[in-house]
């Protein structure tokens, strides 16, 4: 009914509309990235590999074992062994720097040290180009992301860390998880470049199954030889995100949520200016007969429509300007670099329209209750 | 024979619209005397308000000359235009043309501020103003709250405020009943007579007509005939 | 000026939709002024670093610790006026992601090398003679409710000291606070000497070090000498002035002003489309009352004014309420937050910025309803009624 008159009110419109547009934008391009950090981090975890760190350590960086130590879980129950023994990586790594593409400055990168079970303690795995490093080399494989990310990680590129140079074999692909943020080596050729004899840092499992991690972490938490915390890999990479992803959420849902307010007021203004330019046209489908509920919905409706029409803008433009695009962070807990994509996931979207209908009832409410009240006869006499 | 206060020779006044170029005055000449109450009668789209808008200063004429105490309104630019209007006429039009959003009073200091007059002196002269028209009891209400005459009063003050030697008028008493429409030509009459303002009122209607001293008559763009009052 | 009355009044033509327009404008700046603190986090290291202090650290990586033989060494260096050292500690007190920077200084050096730190003279004293004190920033207090006399346990995720123990014991000896907003009253300081002789493992070296020179234009000169005199060695150096290496570590964290600048944009851009749709109905409505004010002789070029003049007004109303709103949130959230954001302020820089878009702001939305209002044919305006 209203919408017939819409051309005469396009302008407040469109600025209603755009109005929404733009909170559901924002809304959707800054809760992309803690959506895309956390896919990424989350992809890596398995609930069939456990990690194990030193008891307290909150990121493998701060936490050690030696070698002796990972003799004992390689023993421990709940263990997957195949023909060649326990199917585990005990890993090393250190930080290294490397200049980051879209930046032009260094940042901070993991240089990983693994054993040959690396490959079978993650399930996705795989070398997309060249090959795997040679044992005893100083050769790397660099993860997809990390070599898209950094510059110079290319296939038969020569890298220098310090006094010591590594010759690039490979790219691996990880199913878009945290690993390919990474570069890996020889676990042992890493602990002789930066001297760090035989000690380890975190040992990989792969688990007979999920919930033999129970016997694995009662085993090993009774042995005095050793004081660990284990955890599957999946929980162990969720507290990794929780930390950057709840405090993007904690930062973009206030935004949002004041940013819709500020939507509101424009929707307000919007609708008032055209409840009163309606105000003949309501005036006289009152003296038709229509009644004051049916004006009220109708406009509710048309503040509800335009609203609906901005969060489909809004969220429209944020998936297509954000979605997969790519950038990398630092992630504290690990301190090195983590790349991901947006990820403009649909209940994002979702999330965006619902607010955007929100605001059309909120905003279209006051007006519509004023356009009911008007006395006909003085609307029809005015003008 | 008191001087002539405006002389317009050989107006022309020519608009375009759309395709066709439209005559509306045609080779129109007239002098007004000072203190004279003129009144300019024909009917609609003979082009009344448009001789009104020259004698103004609020338009050109396409061709011709437009004196006007002795200012050559024809060559002059916009801003001096607005310079000379501001000190030398006053409008009052159909439709009062009062800004809703301030009081009478402040409705009538508005020509004012284009003074160097301070505040004080502003509210003096416009109590002044409000005073000789009768409304001076009215002078903190807003234009809705005012009558229909009410307003057109204060138009009238806002029009005398700065003391300029030429009214105009623009049906005047068009909006108003017949009672009020007397009052206000007997208040013009008055400040011709009293006040010596030359006033040049357009009008479409006899009655009003023999308030004024002139009649001219205006149709397709020239001056029939000139009857005294 | 004289016309403000007249600019002032014809605001509130129609309260409702003047009220609103101005509510939308102080919910941006209350947006701007929370995000431009947000941003003053990030900056807060590179802004005010200090131009004369310059920081080395292992070339390979941050994390890599450089033996304490090199203080002397860069401290032989010419140019180099003080040397302080100092060492990552990663611990937390009582929640594990409540982290906060702890660092083994050496006491006299540290203290000279960082003057903006503002201690009391008892305390600094007192935190010298104990050999397990240590000094904590204003923040921290804030945060924790710390006092001195505290004794306050700290558990590390690092450094294991020699009974095989993750927990190290301070006593605290002083409360410190800043003459600046870089961010250093969120430290805690103790030990060296403490910390060295406690630890498992690691002995005889530091994290970084930090620097002060006599002559801040030769840094790049100083930098280099310092890195060549390290070339070759099994702990080659990286040596950078505060606020570079502050910038490419936050660089790290991605491009926060460009993010923050992009909402912003998308969030100004809605304001000036709602003000200026509201701007022209307010001119759009009132043609003929304009037209009456040209001709009682105000001159084009004063409509033109006045009409900016309303939308100005209407940016400012709004605008300095929502930035003084701002203002307030941000310094009960400094207070609450400022070990997890430290730097969180408003600066007089973004204040200022924030008056000027203000004003343009004004000008944008109005310029066109003003240009139509100068151009306004008196005649045709009339004519219409």
């Amino acid at each position: 009914m209203n919408l017939r008159s819409l051309p005469q009110r396009l302008a407040p419109s469109v600025v209603a509309i755009i109005g929404v547009g733009a909170v559901v934008g924002v809304f959707a391009g800054v809760l992309s990235m803690a959506n895309g950090f956390e896919k990424t981090m989350l992809s890596a975890g398995s609930e069939g590999t456990a990690i194990i760190v030193r008891a307290g350590a909150t990121s493998e960086l701060s936490s050690g074992f030696g070698n002796d130590q990972v003799q004992v879980i390689a023993d421990a129950p709940g263990v997957l062994k195949d023909e060649n023994g326990p199917v585990m990586s005990a890993e090393l790594y250190v930080v290294v720097n490397i200049i980051k593409k879209s930046t032009n400055q260094e940042a901070n990168v993991p240089l990983r040290g693994v054993q040959g079970g690396a490959f079978q303690v993650r399930d996705n795995v795989s070398i997309v180009e060249g090959r795997i490093f040679e044992e005893g080399k100083n050769e790397l494989i660099v993860g997809r992301a990390a070599q898209q990310a950094f510059a110079g990680l290319d296939v038969g590129n020569i890298v220098p860390f310090g006094l010591t140079e590594w010759t690039v074999v490979g790219i691996f692909e990880d199913n878009g998880s945290v690993s390919e943020s990474e570069l890996w080596t020889d676990v042992r050729v890493l602990q002789s470049a930066y001297r760090r004899g035989n000690s380890f840092q975190s040992v990989r499992v792969k688990l007979e199954s999920p919930e033999a991690i129970n016997a694995l972490e009662a085993s090993l938490k009774e042995d005095p030889r050793i004081d660990p915390d284990v955890v599957s890999e999946k929980d162990y990479y969720s507290g990794q995100s929780e930390n950057l992803a709840d405090f993007i959420r904690l930062v973009g849902y206030p935004l949002t949520i004041l940013m819709a307010i500020g939507a509101i007021f424009g929707a307000l203004n919007t609708m008032y200016s055209s409840v009163s330019a309606r105000g003949k046209e309501i005036a006289t489908l009152r003296a038709l007969g229509f009644s004051p509920l049916s004006i009220l919905i109708s406009t509710i409706i048309e503040s509800a429509v335009l609203a609906v029409l901005g969060g489909i803008l809004g969220g429209g433009l944020a998936w297509l300007l954000f979605n997969g695009y790519t950038v990398s962070t630092l992630n504290g807990a690990s301190f090195s670099s983590v790349v991901f994509d947006f990820a403009v996931s649909p209940d994002l979207l979702v999330q965006g329209l619902i607010a955007a209908v929100i605001i059309g009832l909120v905003g279209g409410l006051l007006p519509a209750i004023r356009a009911v009240r008007i006395p006909v006869s003085a609307a029809l006499r005015e003008l | 024979m008191s001087q002539d206060l405006a002389v317009l020779k050989d107006i022309s006044r020519t608009y375009q619209k759309g395709k066709e170029r439209v005559e509306v005055l045609h080779k129109l000449n007239l002098n007004i005397a000072e203190g004279d109450f003129l009144a300019l009668m024909g009917p609609s789209g003979s082009g009344k308000t448009t001789l009104l808008n020259l004698l103004g200063g609020l338009d050109k004429p396409t061709s011709g000359t437009v004196e006007v105490g002795g200012a050559a309104l024809h060559s002059m630019s916009s801003g001096a235009l607005s310079k000379w209007r501001a000190r030398h006429v006053g409008f009052i039009f159909q439709f009062y043309n009062l800004l809703p959003v301030l009081t009478a009073q402040k409705n009538v200091e508005l020509p004012l501020l284009l003074t160097r007059l301070g505040s004080k002196e502003r509210a003096k002269r416009a109590a002044t103003a409000l005073a000789i028209v009768g409304l001076e009891d009215r002078a903190s209400h807003y234009p809705r709250e005012l009558s229909g005459g009410q307003e057109q009063r204060v138009a009238i003050a806002r029009a005398i405020v700065s003391d300029p030697t030429l009214l105009l008028c623009d049906e005047p008493t068009g909006d108003l009943d017949r009672e009020t429409a007397n009052e206000i030509l007997a208040l013009l009459q008055a400040l011709n007579r009293d006040h010596n303002k030359t006033i040049v009122m357009v009008t479409h209607d006899a009655i009003s007509a023999e308030y004024a001293n002139h009649t001219v008559h205006l149709d397709k763009g020239t001056l029939t005939a000139e009857m005294a009052a | 000026m004289k016309y403000f009355y007249l600019v002032w009044k014809s605001l509130w033509r129609k309260k409702v939709r003047t009220i609103l327009t101005i509510l939308s404008v102080l919910v941006a700046f209350l947006l701007f002024g929370l995000l431009s603190a947000f941003n003053a986090v990030f900056r807060g290291g590179i802004d005010y670093a200090n131009a004369s202090r310059l920081v080395t650290i292992d070339k390979i990586s941050l994390i890599n610790p450089l033996p304490i033989s090199y203080e002397q060494r860069i401290k032989a260096v010419p140019g180099v006026t003080q040397v302080t050292s100092a060492t990552w500690f990663g611990g937390y007190y009582q929640d594990p992601k409540a982290q906060f920077p702890q660092y083994p200084v050496v006491p006299e050096t540290f203290l000279t090398v960082h003057p903006e730190l503002q201690i009391s003279e008892e305390q600094k004293n007192k935190w010298m003679q104990i050999r397990d004190s240590a000094i904590v920033g204003r923040d921290l207090v804030n945060q924790f409710g710390w006092k001195i006399g505290d004794r306050i346990p700290i558990h590390t995720t690092i450094w294991t000291n020699r009974d095989g123990g993750q927990v190290w014991d301070f006593e605290i000896a002083g409360i410190f606070d800043s003459d600046n907003n870089n961010g250093v009253t969120t430290l805690m300081l103790f030990h060296y000497d403490y910390f060295d002789e406690g630890r498992a493992f690691g002995q005889g070296t530091v994290g970084w070090y930090t620097f002060t020179i006599d002559d801040s234009s030769r840094a790049a000169e100083i930098a280099d000498a310092i890195d060549t005199q390290f070339a070759n060695s099994p702990n080659e150096t990286k040596t950078s002035t505060e606020a570079a290496f502050a910038e490419s570590f936050m660089k790290q964290f991605g491009n926060i002003a460009l993010i923050v600048r992009l909402i912003l944009s998308a969030v100004f851009f809605t304001i000036l489309l709602v003000a200026g749709n509201t701007m022209a109905q307010s001119v759009r409505e009132r043609l003929s009352e304009l037209a009456v004010l040209k001709t009682l002789g105000f001159e084009n070029g004063s409509v033109m004014g006045i009409v900016l003049a309303e939308s100005i007004l209407v940016m400012l109303l709004g605008g300095l309420i929502g930035l003084g709103l701002s203002s307030v949130i941000v310094q009960g959230a400094a207070k609450q937050m400022a070990a997890f954001l430290p730097g969180l302020a408003l600066t007089n820089e973004a204040l200022a910025l924030g008056v000027l878009i203000m004003v343009l702001a004004g000008v944008a939305a109005g310029i066109f309803p003003a240009i139509r209002a100068m151009r306004l044919t008196i005649v045709e305006a009339l004519a219409r009624t």
